[in-house]
């Protein structure tokens, strides 16, 4: 990890931090919260063309923790990663990561990813020319400097990690099938398996199970369930059965117009009427 | 370095070593000598006009293999790629005419196109290259500068696609027409000629031009080695997953500029070194060499051969050019003609190129094999596939 580290300068955060802590309306456990917080959205806003899609959002992420974030189309999931990866630069507010010691939205995307997080796309996007292995080789952890690429070659112990990870997204007998040849559900799975070898803090997970079987669907959602503890997933979610089965005892929070409607466990948040009316009467 | 070692042997199976040592040896083992050992007049000779016409094929088929490291393996496609060949090309020309020394018509100095012009004193970015090993420095450093220094914009601000191939379109034009005027100092839209030797050697001697071929062959064969090495790295197989789909390689943690940007310069110097070799094997270099028309010809030898190659670039190259040679002697006015619709047939019928159809072909003749084993499993398929369409 020393090449990450060295890869983002101090930046603002400090500084930020410390307006941040000394804010009069910050209580001590909230201060403490966001001091140990994996990944901390604070403030965020973005507009397109006038239209705001995320608008003052706040999230706090815990390590080793899962959170489920639903939400009615445009509520902003995407954007949110989006802003969370690099991807888009907020109009304001900031992310950090890691206790607030690092501040991403200076960042690109590149940087982001070798901090540790990864993303999983709503599309599966694997690289379709590339065998099931080839895939897994360029995401797992390693040089990304161009002449250290080179001459890259697999150590044992990374062949060994992509096979267990082969085996773990079952696809060992399509190692070296060209994954453009693989089915959807395949795709989902072989994306899914290059964010376990890229080892990342934190996993954003745009619906997982769009276009999976239901024992695809109990499959993935015991993988997710088997990484959270060891590290932050955030699975943006509309399938809702899906989502009550990942949630048990976990909170879930819904965004609509771009920021946080309610947050809470599952009960509590089918339960809360501004959900509700949220998303029935939008139909 | 024993990873680097490991990748170059294993970057072909042994059956392709053998192939590559073969086609090695005919280049430069049987082709040289059938012209050197083989007495004239007999039928196996290769007659000495013939050297530098070979030489300046193999030229162009080290520049459609460094066209098809870009285009084939990182997607992009160069319209430009005439600026770096000339770049090498000019950069031997200069010294080559330094070289000429008081033989030239007006017995001077300074080089012909310099009397012409009536200057007195050889211009400041002339001088270094009475050196040879400037120049060759120079036909190295000289594209690679100026595709880094291209290739660092164009890539940082993400530029692609069309819009790239355009700008690089734009870029060899703008150069041609600035080396059109005589005042930019390149002997202007008469280019540089009268090259009379080089390194001591005088061009019009058969064992100089069997040299300046036996140069380009193994230009070709290590250039091509290079471009092997590069896409079966790990690189290289960054280079198609930004091909295929870049936003996803940014997630993964590799910024794609620096992938492309040194792919891109490395293409930039085998076409500089290809350039090189072109000049005093053909004896002129001038500015039509910048025509985009010249650039977008380089891209269909690639497109005909087959991207994404290697060998079917070169292959291409060849096939193309061979086809030219001939046709611009016996039907000269048919030439464009043929070169459009040899690509739009191509473009048509064969998007993988010639080394495609091979490919194909032998996939078609191994699935004969198997419906010959199993002729009544393989029925069921067919008819299904004919009813499809």
């Amino acid at each position: 990890m020393s090449t990450s580290s060295s890869a983002v300068s101090p930046s603002a955060a400090p500084a930020k931090l410390v307006e941040k802590l000394t804010r009069k309306d910050d209580t001590e456990t909230r201060i403490a919260r966001m001091g140990h917080s994996m990944l901390w959205v604070d403030n965020i806003s973005v507009s397109f063309d006038g239209f705001k899609a995320i608008n003052n959002l706040n999230l706090v992420l815990m390590p080793g923790e899962l959170r489920c974030i639903i939400g009615p189309n445009g509520a902003g999931k995407t954007t949110m990663m989006d802003i969370i990866t690099g991807k888009t630069r907020p109009d304001s507010g900031y992310v950090y990561m890691d206790g607030a010691r690092i501040e991403l939205t200076r960042l690109t995307e590149p940087q982001i990813a070798r901090l540790g997080i990864g993303r999983k796309f709503q599309r599966p996007t694997v690289f379709e020319q590339l065998t099931t292995f080839e895939n897994l080789e360029l995401a797992c952890k390693g040089p990304r400097n161009v002449f250290r690429v080179l001459s890259a070659t697999l150590d044992g112990e990374q062949k060994d990690r992509i096979d267990a990870v082969l085996k773990t997204i079952g696809l060992s007998e399509h190692r070296e099938l060209r994954s453009g040849l693989l089915s959807h559900g395949q795709k989902q799975w072989l994306e899914i398996g290059m964010l376990l070898v890229q080892d990342p803090k934190v996993m954003l997970v745009d619906e997982p199970v769009a276009g999976m079987t239901p024992v695809e669907i109990e499959r993935t959602t015991e993988l997710l369930l088997s990484l959270a503890g060891a590290r932050t997933v955030v699975v943006v979610e509309h399938d809702m059965e899906f989502v009550r089965k990942l949630a048990v005892n976990r909170t879930v929070t819904v965004l609509h117009e771009g920021s946080i409607l309610a947050e809470g466990s599952m009960d509590e948040v089918q339960n809360n009427p501004e959900v509700v009316r949220v998303y029935l009467g939008a139909h | 370095m024993r990873g680097v070692l490991n990748t170059f042997l294993r970057m072909h199976t042994p059956g392709q070593w053998l192939g590559f040592g073969a086609v090695a040896a005919f280049l430069l083992g049987v082709l040289p000598a059938l012209n050197a050992a083989v007495p004239a007049g007999t039928a196996l000779h290769l007659p000495d006009y013939l050297v530098p016409l070979f030489g300046k094929f193999l030229c162009f088929a080290l520049i459609a293999v460094a066209m098809d490291l870009i285009w084939g393996y990182a997607g992009i496609l160069s319209l430009g790629h005439g600026v770096f060949f000339a770049a090498g090309g000019y950069a031997m020309g200069m010294h080559l005419m330094r070289s000429i020394g008081k033989e030239g018509v007006y017995r001077s100095e300074l080089p012909d196109f310099m009397v012409f012009l009536d200057w007195k004193e050889l211009p400041w970015f002339w001088r270094p290259f009475d050196s040879l090993p400037f120049t060759m420095a120079a036909i190295v450093l000289v594209p690679a500068i100026i595709a880094f220094a291209f290739g660092w914009f164009a890539f940082r601000s993400r530029i692609r696609g069309v819009y790239f191939s355009i700008i690089t379109q734009a870029l060899t034009f703008a150069l041609m027409l600035l080396f059109f005027r005589n005042d930019t100092g390149f002997g202007g839209n008469n280019g540089l000629t009268d090259f009379k030797r080089l390194a001591g050697w005088p061009l019009s001697h058969p064992l100089t031009k069997l040299y300046l071929y036996m140069g380009s062959a193994a230009a070709l064969l290590s250039g091509y080695l290079i471009c092997r090495f590069i896409v079966k790295s790990r690189l290289g197989r960054v280079l198609i997953a930004i091909r295929d789909s870049e936003s996803r390689v940014l997630f993964a943690g590799y910024s794609a500029a620096p992938y492309k940007l040194f792919a891109w310069t490395v293409s930039a110097v085998l076409c500089g070194v290809a350039g090189a070799f072109y000049t005093p094997q053909v004896g002129i270099i001038n500015p039509s060499e910048l025509a985009p028309a010249n650039s977008i010809e380089m891209a269909i030898w690639v497109a005909v051969g087959g991207r994404g190659t290697l060998v079917g670039a070169a292959i291409g190259a060849l096939a193309i050019n061979g086809m030219k040679s001939y046709l611009t002697a016996a039907y000269p006015e048919l030439w464009l003609f043929a070169l459009g619709a040899v690509f739009v047939l191509v473009t048509m019928f064969l998007p993988t190129g010639l080394v495609g159809l091979v490919s194909r072909i032998r996939t078609r003749l191994r699935e004969r094999k198997v419906q010959a084993v199993r002729p009544a499993k393989a029925d069921a398929p067919a008819a299904v596939e004919g009813a499809a369409p």
